[in-house]
C-alpha cells in the first residue's frame, strides 16, 4: 500500500476543494503546513466536482484546481466530473 | 559559511474572530463567508427608537412574525459574501456582455422574424419595471429583516434583479427604438393584460414584514414568473420560431433564477423547521402569494403564449409546489 498526496495553496478557492477531498475520502490525512495544505491518502484519491459544488453551492469546473495546485503524487485519471489518484495503470 | 534557511509552523492560537467562534467553533480558520456573516448584525445600544417606527428597535427580530431563536441559522448555500458575489457576478455579466457583441456583430436582430421579435418587446419589456419592483422589496427586505445571514444576501438579490431589470433595458434597445421602453412603461401602466400583475406588484411594496415579503416575491412571485417567462416563453418558444438570439441576450436570468432559487429554498426550509407555528405561518404566505402570483401572470401567459400560456403557467405552477413540498411547507 502506497500513498499519493496531492497539495494545494492555502487559500478561500481551495478550501472548498480540501473539504470535498476529506468529506468523499475518509482515509485522507490533512496536514497544514505554512502557506500550503498537503493531503495524504492510502492508495487512491478522488475528487467530485458534485461534492465541491455543494460545498460552495455555485458550479465549478474542475480545472480550476490547477490555479492553486501545488504538488501531486500518482497516476492521474480525470474527466469533467472527477479526478483520481492512484498507482493503478 | 552555510545558511540553512528551514520552515518553521506557527500554528495560531485563534483560527477566527471570537464572535465568529461561538458559532463555528474555534478547531479550524473560519471560511471568509463565516467571517462575514457571523456575528455581524448589530444587537445592542440602539439609544433610540426609529421615530417612523417607535414600537420596534430599529434591528428588530419581532418586525417578523417568523421566531427564530438565532437567525444567523438562514445560511446561504451559495456562501456568497460581497468578494464571492461580486466576482459571481462578473463572470457572468462578461459572459452577458460577449452575448451581446455575439448577436450584434453577426447581426442576427434582423434575422429574428417581425412577429417572434415585436411578441419578445411585448412580453419581456414590461417585465423591467416587474424587476425594479424586486429591487424594492428585496431592499426593503434587506432593511427591515433580521440577521446578516438573511439581510446580506437579499441585498445582492435586490442587486441583481437591478441587473435583470438593465438586461431587459439593453435587449430593448438591441432589438428596437429606444422608444420601446417608453411603450413598454405605457403597456405596464395601462394595458389591461398587466395590471393584475402591476397591482401584485404594487401591493407588495407595503407587506411589512420582512420573511411575508421574502415568500411573495422570493418564492412565490419570482418562482412562477421565471420558469413561465424565460423557460416556456424564450427557451421553448421564442428560441424555436427563430428568436435564438432573444434566449442569448436573457441567458442570465433562468441561470440566476436556478441559482437563487437555492437560497430561497434553504431560507424557507430552515426557518420552517424551526417551529410549527413557522411552517404554518410560512405555508399560509405562501398559498396565499402564489394563489395571488398566478392570477397575477395568468394573463400575462397569454399574452406571451396564447393558448398554451396557462398549461404553461400551471406547470409552472407544479414545479414551485414540488418547491415547496421539498422545503417543508404547504403550497
Amino acid at each position: 500500500m502506497s500513498n499519493v498526496f496531492i497539495a494545494f495553496q492555502h487559500n478561500e478557492e481551495s478550501r472548498p476543494v480540501v473539504d470535498a477531498i476529506v468529506a468523499d475520502n475518509p482515509a485522507a490525512v490533512v496536514v497544514h503546513s505554512p502557506g500550503i495544505v498537503k493531503i495524504d491518502a492510502p492508495n487512491s484519491l478522488t475528487i467530485r466536482r458534485g461534492t465541491i459544488e455543494s460545498q460552495t453551492g455555485r458550479p465549478y469546473d474542475l480545472q480550476q484546481i490547477h490555479v492553486n495546485l501545488v504538488t501531486l503524487s500518482g497516476y492521474i485519471d480525470e474527466d469533467d466530473d472527477q479526478l483520481t489518484l492512484s498507482w493503478k495503470h | 559559511m552555510n545558511i540553512d534557511l528551514q520552515a518553521r509552523e506557527i500554528a495560531p492560537l485563534r483560527n477566527t474572530y471570537a464572535h465568529v467562534a461561538n458559532y463555528v467553533g474555534n478547531d479550524k480558520p473560519a471560511s471568509r463567508y463565516q467571517e462575514a456573516t457571523f456575528g455581524a448584525q448589530p444587537t445592542a445600544n440602539f439609544h433610540y427608537r426609529p421615530t417612523w417606527d417607535p414600537e420596534h428597535e430599529i434591528f428588530d427580530a419581532s418586525r417578523s412574525a417568523i421566531v427564530l431563536a438565532d437567525w444567523y441559522v438562514l445560511k446561504d448555500p451559495r456562501q456568497l459574501y460581497y468578494a464571492t458575489w461580486t466576482m459571481a457576478r462578473a463572470r457572468q455579466q462578461d459572459a452577458m456582455e460577449s452575448n451581446f457583441q455575439f448577436v450584434e456583430s453577426r447581426g442576427m436582430v434582423p434575422k429574428i422574424p417581425d412577429a417572434v421579435r415585436e411578441k419578445a418587446l411585448q412580453v419581456l419589456v414590461p417585465l423591467r419595471h416587474a424587476a425594479w419592483g424586486a429591487n424594492m422589496n428585496n431592499a426593503s427586505i434587506c432593511a427591515y429583516g433580521y440577521g446578516t445571514a438573511f439581510t446580506a444576501p437579499a441585498m445582492f438579490h435586490a442587486m441583481d434583479n437591478l441587473g435583470v431589470a438593465q438586461y431587459l433595458t439593453r435587449l430593448g434597445l438591441a432589438l428596437d427604438d429606444p422608444s420601446v421602453l417608453d411603450h413598454g412603461k405605457q403597456d405596464w401602466l395601462s394595458d389591461p393584460r398587466w395590471q393584475v400583475l402591476r397591482r401584485c406588484v404594487e401591493d407588495s411594496f407595503v407587506v411589512e414584514d420582512p420573511f411575508e415579503l421574502f415568500v411573495a416575491q422570493n418564492l412565490a412571485l419570482d418562482g412562477l414568473l421565471y420558469p413561465l417567462i424565460y423557460g416556456s416563453f424564450v427557451d421553448e418558444h421564442v428560441a424555436l420560431q427563430g428568436g435564438t438570439a432573444v434566449a442569448m441576450l436573457t441567458a442570465f436570468m433562468p441561470e440566476w433564477h436556478d441559482e437563487s432559487a437555492r437560497w430561497v429554498d434553504a431560507v424557507v426550509k430552515t426557518a420552517a423547521a424551526e417551529s410549527d407555528a413557522n411552517r404554518r405561518q410560512i405555508s399560509l404566505w405562501v398559498q396565499a402569494w402564489t394563489e395571488r402570483a398566478q392570477a397575477a401572470l395568468a394573463p400575462v401567459a397569454e399574452l406571451a403564449l396564447g393558448d398554451a400560456g396557462q398549461d404553461a403557467l400551471a406547470e409552472a405552477r407544479a414545479a414551485l409546489t414540488e418547491r415547496c413540498r421539498k422545503a417543508g411547507v404547504l403550497a
